[in-house]
C-alpha cells in the first residue's frame, strides 16, 4: 500500500529524517515507535506533503506522491489524523465530519457506520468541535478521516493525553477497522497499545529506522529501553 | 422629538454604509487575516463600475431603460472589483500570507497604483452618478421624510449580509472556506485545494467592497480617492466588532455609525470623530478581541 524509500527531510539546516525506508502492506496495522523528537511526526507530515522532502520517494499503491500538493495526496485516499487532533474548533461535529467527505470531492453523506464506531459523536452533532474533551476530539478526528473511506489511515499518537477508557475505545476501533480490511500506519509511544493493535513495528532513532519486525516477535525489554526517556 | 428620530435614521444610514464597506473586509481581513490597504480602492472600483454602467445606459440604450441601470450596476461592481481582487491575490497577496508588515506595504502600493489608474482613465475631478428615478424623492411618514436612496441602501446591506451569511454558514463552499481559514494545513490534508479557495474567497470579499462602492455612488460624487475616506473606518468596524465574526461587523458598524452621528450632533464634525475613536481605543484596551470574540477550548490551548 505505502512504500517509503530513502526519504529525507530538513527543518532549515537540521536533518530530521535520514534515508528512511519502510513499508505498510495492504490490510496491515503498522506502528512506528520512538522517543520524542526523533522525527516520527515529521515522517507522517512528509507523507502528507506538509514538510519539504528534498530526496527519496513515497509511493501509494505504486503511485509517486513526491512533488504533489497535500490536497492531491489526500484525494488519493489518505486519511490523516494529526497529533493534537486539529479538528475545526469553531465548527459543529456534523460540519467537521462532512469535511471528511472532501477527500472524494465532497460527494455523498456521512456513513452511519462511523457512528457505530463512535456512538458518542452521534449524540452531539450540533455542538462545536472546540467544546469537546480531548478524548472526544480524538474520536472526532479519527471519524473525520474515516468518512471518506481512505485506503490508508495515518494516526499520529492517538493515545497522547487521553484518558484510559477512551484509549481502550480507540484500540477497539482500530482492531475493528483492521478486520474490515483497512490499512493503518500509527505513530505511537505507548507500547502496550502497540502490542495490542499492531501487526508490524518500526523503531526510529535520530531520524533513522533502526529496527523493525512483527510485533508478535518484538523484544519488549529491548524496545522499552530504546524508547524510555 | 422629530429631530431625534431623524438623527437616529441618519445614524442608521451611516451605520449601514459602514457595515457594507466593512463586509468585504470582514472576509479578507476578518477571515483571511490579510491586511489589505487597497480595500478602499475596491470600493472605488465598484463606484466607477456603477458610473460606467450608467454611461452605457445613457449613451447606448433607450432613455426609458435608464432607471434600471442600477440593477445592472450592482453585479457589474461586484464582478469588476472581484476580478481585480482575484488578480491581486494571484499576483501579490498569495506570496505574502503570514507576513502582515509586507502585505501592508505591498497593498498600500497597490492602492496608490489603482488610484492613479482611476485618475488616468476617468480624470482627477470627481464624477457624478445620477441616481435612478425610482430612488429619488423620499418616503414621508408622519411629517418626516426618509430618502429612498438611504432606505434602499439599508435593504441592500440586509441582502448582502444575508447572502454572505448563507454562503459562509449554510453552503458547502462556505464550510470549505471556514475550514481553510481556521486551519490551512488540516484543510489541505482533508483534500481541499487551499490555494484555489484563498483566491476565490479574496475575490468574493473584494467583490463585496465593489457593491459598497456602487451604493456609495448613489449618495454623492465619486473620485479616485473615494476609498481612502473609508479605509480607517472600515478597519475600525471589523476590529471593534471582533475579527472573524459577521455579527461583530454588524455591531461594529452600528456603534461607529451611530456614535459618529450622535457625537457630531452633540459637538461638531471633527470633535465627534475624535470622541468616537477615543472610545473605541479605550474599549479595545479593555477587550482587545472586540465585541464578539471567538472562544473555544481548542483555541485556548494554542
Amino acid at each position: 500500500m505505502l512504500e517509503v524509500k530513502d526519504l529525507c527531510a530538513y527543518y532549515g539546516e537540521s536533518i530530521i529524517l535520514k534515508n528512511v525506508n519502510l513499508q505498510v502492506p495492504d490490510g496491515r496495522v503498522v506502528c512506528l515507535i520512538g522517543r520524542n523528537g526523533v522525527g516520527k511526526t515529521t515522517l507522517l507530515k512528509s507523507i502528507m506533503g506538509l514538510v519539504k522532502t528534498p530526496c527519496g520517494s513515497i509511493r501509494l499503491q505504486g503511485q509517486e506522491l513526491m512533488g504533489r500538493p497535500t490536497y492531491w495526496r489526500a484525494q488519493q485516499g489518505i486519511g490523516y489524523v494529526p497529533q493534537g487532533r486539529d479538528i475545526f474548533p469553531q465548527m459543529t461535529i456534523g460540519e467537521n465530519l462532512e469535511l471528511g467527505l472532501e477527500m472524494n470531492g465532497g460527494q455523498g453523506a456521512v456513513d452511519a457506520k462511523v457512528f457505530e464506531l463512535f456512538p458518542v459523536l452521534a449524540t452531539m452533532l450540533t455542538r462545536k468541535g472546540g467544546d469537546l474533551s480531548g478524548g472526544q476530539q480524538q474520536q472526532l478526528a479519527i471519524a473525520r478521516a474515516l468518512v471518506g473511506h481512505p485506503k490508508l489511515l495515518l494516526l499520529d499518537e492517538p493515545t497522547e493525553g487521553i484518558q484510559p477508557s477512551i484509549i481502550q475505545d480507540i484500540g477497539r476501533v482500530i482492531k475493528q477497522l483492521k478486520t474490515a480490511g483497512y490499512t493503518i500506519f500509527i505513530v505511537e509511544q505507548y507500547l502496550e497499545f502497540v502490542l495490542d493493535v499492531a501487526d508490524d513495528y518500526y523503531v526510529m532513532e535520530k531520524g533513522e529506522i533502526i529496527e523493525s519486525g512483527e510485533t508478535a516477535a518484538m523484544e519488549m525489554k529491548e524496545i522499552q529501553a530504546r524508547i524510555a526517556i | 422629538m422629530d429631530t431625534y428620530i431623524l438623527q437616529a435614521f441618519n445614524g442608521l444610514s451611516v451605520s449601514s454604509i459602514f457595515m457594507l464597506a466593512a463586509l468585504g473586509l470582514a472576509i479578507t481581513f476578518g477571515l483571511m487575516k490579510v491586511i489589505n490597504m487597497a480595500h478602499g480602492e475596491f470600493i472605488m472600483i465598484g463606484a466607477y463600475a456603477a458610473y460606467l454602467v450608467q454611461k452605457i445606459f445613457a449613451n447606448y440604450l433607450p432613455a426609458g431603460l435608464f432607471d434600471v441601470y442600477f440593477i445592472f450596476a450592482i453585479p457589474a461592481a461586484f464582478l469588476l472589483a472581484g476580478a481585480m481582487g482575484y488578480l491581486l491575490e494571484r499576483t501579490v497577496i498569495r506570496h505574502l500570507y503570514g507576513r502582515p508588515l509586507d502585505s501592508i506595504l505591498a497593498t498600500w502600493g497597490v492602492s496608490l497604483v489603482l488610484q492613479q489608474l482611476a485618475r488616468s482613465i476617468f480624470g482627477a475631478p470627481n464624477v457624478d452618478v445620477r441616481a435612478p428615478g425610482f430612488l429619488s424623492g423620499s418616503l414621508v411618514l408622519a411629517g418626516l421624510s426618509f430618502p429612498y436612496k438611504r432606505l434602499f441602501i439599508l435593504l441592500l446591506v440586509t441582502a448582502c449580509f444575508a447572502a454572505v451569511y448563507g454562503l459562509l454558514y449554510r453552503s458547502r463552499y462556505g464550510r470549505k472556506i471556514r475550514a481553510v481559514m481556521q486551519n490551512r494545513a488540516m484543510a489541505a490534508s482533508l483534500g481541499l485545494n487551499t490555494r484555489r479557495i484563498d483566491a476565490y474567497t479574496f475575490a468574493f470579499g473584494s467583490g463585496m467592497a465593489g457593491i459598497a462602492g456602487a451604493a456609495l455612488s448613489l449618495l454623492g460624487s465619486i473620485g479616485p480617492t473615494l476609498g481612502t475616506n473609508y479605509i480607517v473606518d472600515t478597519f475600525m468596524v471589523v476590529v471593534l466588532g471582533g475579527v472573524g465574526t459577521l455579527a461583530g461587523t454588524i455591531a461594529g458598524g452600528f456603534i461607529i455609525g451611530m456614535g459618529n452621528t450622535s457625537f457630531e450632533f452633540l459637538t461638531d464634525a471633527s470633535l465627534g470623530k475624535v470622541i468616537v475613536f477615543t472610545l473605541v481605543i479605550l474599549f479595545l484596551q479593555w477587550r482587545p478581541t472586540g465585541l464578539f470574540s471567538v472562544k473555544s477550548r481548542a483555541l485556548d490551548e494554542d
